[in-house]
């Protein structure tokens, strides 16, 4: 090190790298990036990834698909009951299965309940990193009713493995619809005071407003999907654009705003709770009777051919990718994880501001890492 | 009162296929002869050779009626002899979607150009594709390992040996 060049450079023009994570609170797990800064400003920002790489896709290459629904739970763990979805209807179109309503219903109602879940733990975790600690108790005291739904009717609270090709592990719970009428009246209640406590704040403005803006362009050649891209202006919701499972026949609206700040990436999130909330309404009183799951064949083996299926999670598009020789494994499977793409995107909306706005950038990308890593 | 005013909301209406896939095979061709066209189930699949990928994927992002503007999917595949890279591209404008796969029997020194600098996602993409299949890039702005680390060898690909882990097929 020349140590005397560092004394004689004046405070103003040193630069120097900083890690932040990958223990750090507010990268949500284990991301590392090195940030480079001069004084207070955010110079680069070099996203260091892998730290929980757990090689899925090589993984099922060596597993049946009914398993391979088991690992999806394991990468966007907050967004699980969707992740499975999406394995599933890619081995059901693959197959043409036929699916019967109740089963798309149930799956969608679980979806959204999966979506509300998903963005009360954003909110909550938001909230905190902006040092608004009430937030997280909010959050959390909220997102227990709809994991003890889950619990009840799925067995497991956040890796719940719902689904199975051609349908569902088992019926829903009788307590069900009784469960989720009661929680979305309560949820609606409790909603505006999520704006009371947040949403109108004047110190929570200054720290989202204009804050790492992101283009409609930027978000589209990034590949950036989900609230963040809508917040944005770029319209991607795959629940409108390829409807599947029981979104054709629900009236819910996309959210777009054009400002493309961290606020706008909160207030989608917030709106996307109160759409999640009407489209379970619409479903909750009209589940059709039926079988809860097809019978398929005891070995699932897919045509030889290349398979895509999107479904839309939490946080954006995810693609299931599977391509098959014509046996019980997939020749390849990949997995396009909104996450990875979302991230890419970090670098360029969060230079130039201070690595204090960081933090507040990077808690409204929402990112969950072990979907990245994979 | 309420605290949040959505600013714009829009509906559906302004979504049209421009082209379908019989129309978007005629309009490749007419751009890059000599390409092997297959209609899938889903989508278009053009398979390129490495030496005409960049400038088809360019003309793709550019041309007018296409803008292909949406890269959503970036998958490199070990195919036993080859090793290839499936692109999967959307035009947000006209809502259509073509895959582009491509493949090199390099297995020494796989190189493929970069696309990097038309769809900035693939930046990302093909650092993961390098990583788990050892597949390179030129023009790529910085190749280095994702996920593993320098001594791991490249796992996707099927003469991967594990000799510690139980991942066999």
């Amino acid at each position: 090190m020349e140590e005397e060049a560092i004394i004689t450079t004046p405070d103003e023009l040193q630069e120097y790298f900083i890690n932040m994570g990958p223990q750090h609170p507010s990268t949500h797990g284990v991301l590392r990036l090195l940030v480079s800064l001069k004084g207070e400003m955010v110079k680069n920002i070099e996203p260091h990834v892998g730290y929980i790489h757990s090689g899925i896709e090589k993984m099922c290459e060596s597993l049946t698909y009914p398993q391979i629904i088991h690992l999806t739970d394991r990468m966007d763990y907050i967004s699980a009951h969707i992740n499975n979805e999406a394995v599933c209807l890619n081995v059901e179109k693959a197959l043409e299965v036929d699916i019967p309503d109740r089963i798309k219903v149930i799956r969608t109602i679980m979806s959204e309940l999966t979506r509300i879940q998903s963005h009360q733990l954003w909110w909550a975790c938001f909230g905190m990193d902006l040092g608004g600690l009430t937030c997280f108790f909010y959050g959390l005291r909220d997102r227990e009713k709809i994991l003890d739904i889950f619990e009840e009717t799925c067995g497991g609270r956040m890796i719940v493995s719902y689904n199975c090709p051609g349908g569902l592990m088992y019926d829903i719970h009788p307590n069900f619809q009784k469960r989720v009428k009661d929680f979305i009246k309560y949820f609606r209640k409790i909603l505006p005071e999520y704006d009371q406590l947040l949403t109108g704040n004047v110190i929570f403005h200054e720290r989202s407003k204009g804050i790492g803006k992101l283009t409609k362009e930027d978000a589209i050649s990034f590949g950036v999907t989900g609230p963040t891209a809508r917040a944005s202006g770029f319209s991607c919701d795959v629940r409108k654009h390829e409807p599947y499972s029981a979104y054709d026949r629900v009236q819910f609206k996309e959210i777009l705003l054009s400002e493309g700040d961290t606020f706008s990436r909160y207030v989608v999130r917030i709106e996307e709770m109160w759409e999640s909330m009407n489209i379970i309404e619409q479903l909750i009183d009209n589940i059709p009777e039926g079988p809860f799951a097809v019978k398929m064949k005891p070995i699932i083996k897919l045509p030889e051919g290349t398979y895509y299926q999107r479904v839309e999670t939490a946080r954006g598009e995810l693609g299931v990718f599977v391509i098959s020789d014509g046996n019980k494994n997939p020749y390849r499977v990949k997995f396009r994880s909104p996450n990875f793409s979302n991230l890419s995107v970090l670098n360029h909306i969060a230079k130039g501001f201070k690595i204090a706005d960081l933090v507040a950038i990077g808690g409204s990308l929402d990112l969950i890492i072990p979907d990245i890593d994979r | 009162m309420p605290l949040i005013t959505i600013n714009k909301t829009t509906d559906n209406s302004e979504i049209r296929l421009q082209m379908d896939k019989t129309q978007l095979g005629e309009f490749i061709k007419s751009i890059a002869a000599d390409l092997e066209i297959k209609e899938g189930k889903q989508y278009l699949e053009v398979t390129v050779p490495p030496s005409g990928l960049y400038q088809l994927a360019r003309q793709l992002r550019e041309k007018e009626e296409a803008q292909f503007d949406f890269l959503f999917c970036l998958t490199g595949v070990d195919y036993g002899v080859e090793l290839g890279v499936i692109y999967h591209l959307r035009s947000t404008i006209h809502n259509h979607s073509v895959v582009l796969k491509t493949q090199t029997s390099d297995r020494e020194n796989p190189l493929l150009d970069s696309v990097s600098d038309i769809w900035q996602t693939a930046d990302f993409h093909e650092r993961e594709v390098y990583d788990l299949l050892g597949i390179k890039f030129k023009n790529h702005p910085d190749l280095r390992r994702l996920f593993l680390d320098k001594s791991w060898g490249f796992p996707l690909r099927k003469d991967y040996v594990d000799d510690i882990n139980i991942v066999t097929k």
